[in-house]
């Protein structure tokens, strides 16, 4: 039991130190609404006017807005490699190496904070959505199941981030890899077009894609009338599974980092 | 010079806070650390001196658990460090040589965190993070971001920080380097209250030899990764000739010997 409120409190640490930067300095926030909202506000309009786009019974508009939020919390989670790099090349992640914390508590701890960021986003797409008087379902078990799916794949690929990092080392690096992976993963998804779409080999790189997940889910959360291509249950599963698979791997490689 | 190479290298003895035994640290193209054997006993300062890359920094991040041990074996606190990690890193604190408070959070804030990391009991916290913070002198700007802290007073607030969990073994890889001579004058006193107040051992590495002198029981010279000589800073300056100080013996033992 001890063990158990121990590892709590040493992951909620590092996230809540993520957290108490944001609150110094929320600059960061703001100027993340921003591709998001060029998203919606440019491509989601030019896009609307096409007629062919098979969307599941709402306008492209409406149907574009979660994959833009999941666009946008894949974007910020990606950040997290870069991150532990850099906070290996000053002596914070000593810091945090040499404290008796779990490497899993560490990992958690900043999944969890991207999962903070991703809300934060979250809550300024919804308000730019509904500006834009996009359809959106604003009951409790809607916006708590979009909570819990934005947390979730905000993790996933923070864990995927970081585990990147681990393995590559150098900041260089990995500003070259996650330029490589962030767009395909972006593009073989749901995000902006749906995977019937799609040709044969890329609809299968989708379907191994957790963002294609994230979107479905939250469509079918966010969108009144969506109907789920792949079933809410199974986004929900998938996606706990992958995150499970990450943070294990993650919480193995993350000491790696220093040598 | 041949009494520096038989003084009592790797006596291995109960009391010892750590003990190093054939340590070393091979990478890829190097040879890092190089069967290094040695022991601090419990409450003492020792200082692990030598130049650039001989291997002093590997050795700390060996003893701290951060970076695996090539072959041989160490303990830390009465831990092993191989098989115990956890058990050494609940007992040691740690000064990296890098800059290791975080900028963008206060100095409470830091301390908050670090006490969160060891577990301390949420009724000690503040009053250990306040106890800290006024040994190292900074009860007036600890809500300030660590940002604006000048280079002491953030050397200060890392020593806070490594020693907020009350460590058995204190860890400070180059304490006072880019300080100007009245900071280091302020952390050597703070490290000697340390010492003082709580018993801490502390193990240290510099390139100055006047805080060597000032701050170390003992000290042991490395060079190419293998210990060049060891013992208590007098007797390392008398063995070498009447008169000479920790800096002649550090020239003459780290010199490249072609």
């Amino acid at each position: 039991m001890t063990a158990v409120l121990n590892f709590m409190t040493q992951m909620f640490a590092i996230a809540e130190a993520e957290v108490r930067k944001l609150r110094h300095d929320p600059v960061d926030i703001f100027t993340r609404i921003v591709q998001p909202a060029l998203w919606l506000l440019i491509f989601g309009q030019v896009f609307a006017r096409l007629r062919g786009i098979p969307t599941g019974g709402v306008s492209y508009r409406d149907f574009l807005a979660p994959g833009i939020l999941a666009q946008s919390v894949l974007f910020i989670a990606i950040f997290y490699g870069i991150s532990t790099i850099w906070e290996r090349d000053l002596g914070i992640l000593a810091i945090y190496l040499v404290s008796p914390a779990p490497r899993s508590a560490l990992v958690l701890g900043k999944s969890l904070a991207a999962g903070v960021r991703g809300l934060a986003q979250a809550l300024m797409v919804y308000v730019l959505a509904l500006l834009l008087g996009i359809h959106l379902v604003l009951g409790i078990v809607s916006l708590a199941g979009v909570v819990v799916m934005i947390v979730l794949s905000a993790a996933i690929f923070a864990c995927f981030s970081m585990i990147i990092a681990c393995l590559v080392k150098t900041r260089e690096r990995f500003m070259g890899i996650s330029q490589v992976l962030t767009m395909p993963l972006f593009f073989a998804s749901s995000a902006i077009y749906p995977v019937e779409l799609m040709p044969d080999w890329l609809r299968h790189l989708a379907n191994l894609n957790p963002l294609t997940y994230q979107v479905d889910a939250l469509r079918t959360l966010m969108l009144p009338g969506f109907r789920s291509t792949t079933g809410l249950l199974r986004d929900f599963l998938v996606q706990v599974g992958v995150f499970i698979v990450l943070v294990l791997l993650a919480g193995r490689f993350y000491q790696t980092i220093l040598e | 010079m041949a009494a520096l190479g038989s003084l009592p290298q790797g006596r291995v003895t109960p009391a010892a806070a750590i003990r190093a035994q054939e340590l070393t640290k091979t990478f890829p193209h190097k040879l890092a650390v190089d069967h290094v054997t040695f022991s601090v006993s419990e409450g003492s300062v020792f200082g692990l001196l030598g130049r650039n890359g001989a291997g002093k920094s590997s050795t700390i991040k060996m003893l701290t658990t951060l970076s695996p041990i090539s072959s041989g074996s160490a303990a830390v606190g009465g831990y092993d460090v191989a098989s115990q990690p956890v058990e050494v890193r609940r007992s040691i604190g740690y000064l990296p040589q890098l800059p290791s408070a975080d900028i963008d959070l206060t100095a409470y804030e830091n301390l908050l965190i670090s006490a969160k990391l060891y577990c301390i009991p949420r009724s000690e916290r503040n009053d250990r993070i306040r106890d800290a913070l006024s040994l190292m002198g900074l009860e007036k700007s600890r809500d300030l971001l660590a940002r604006s802290y000048s280079g002491g007073m953030l050397r200060r607030l890392e020593i806070a920080q490594a020693m907020l969990h009350h460590p058995r073994v204190l860890f400070l890889d180059e304490p006072t380097v880019g300080l100007d001579p009245l900071a280091r004058h302020s952390v050597w006193t703070r490290i000697g209250e340390l010492r003082t107040q709580l018993g801490t051992t502390i193990l240290l590495t510099t390139h100055y030899m006047d805080e060597a002198t000032e701050l170390c029981d003992h000290v042991a010279f490395l060079h190419d990764g293998k210990i060049a000589g060891i013992g208590t800073p007098s007797e390392l300056c008398a063995a070498l000739r009447p008169g000479a100080t920790l800096d002649d013996v550090f020239i003459e033992l780290t010199r490249t010997r072609t």
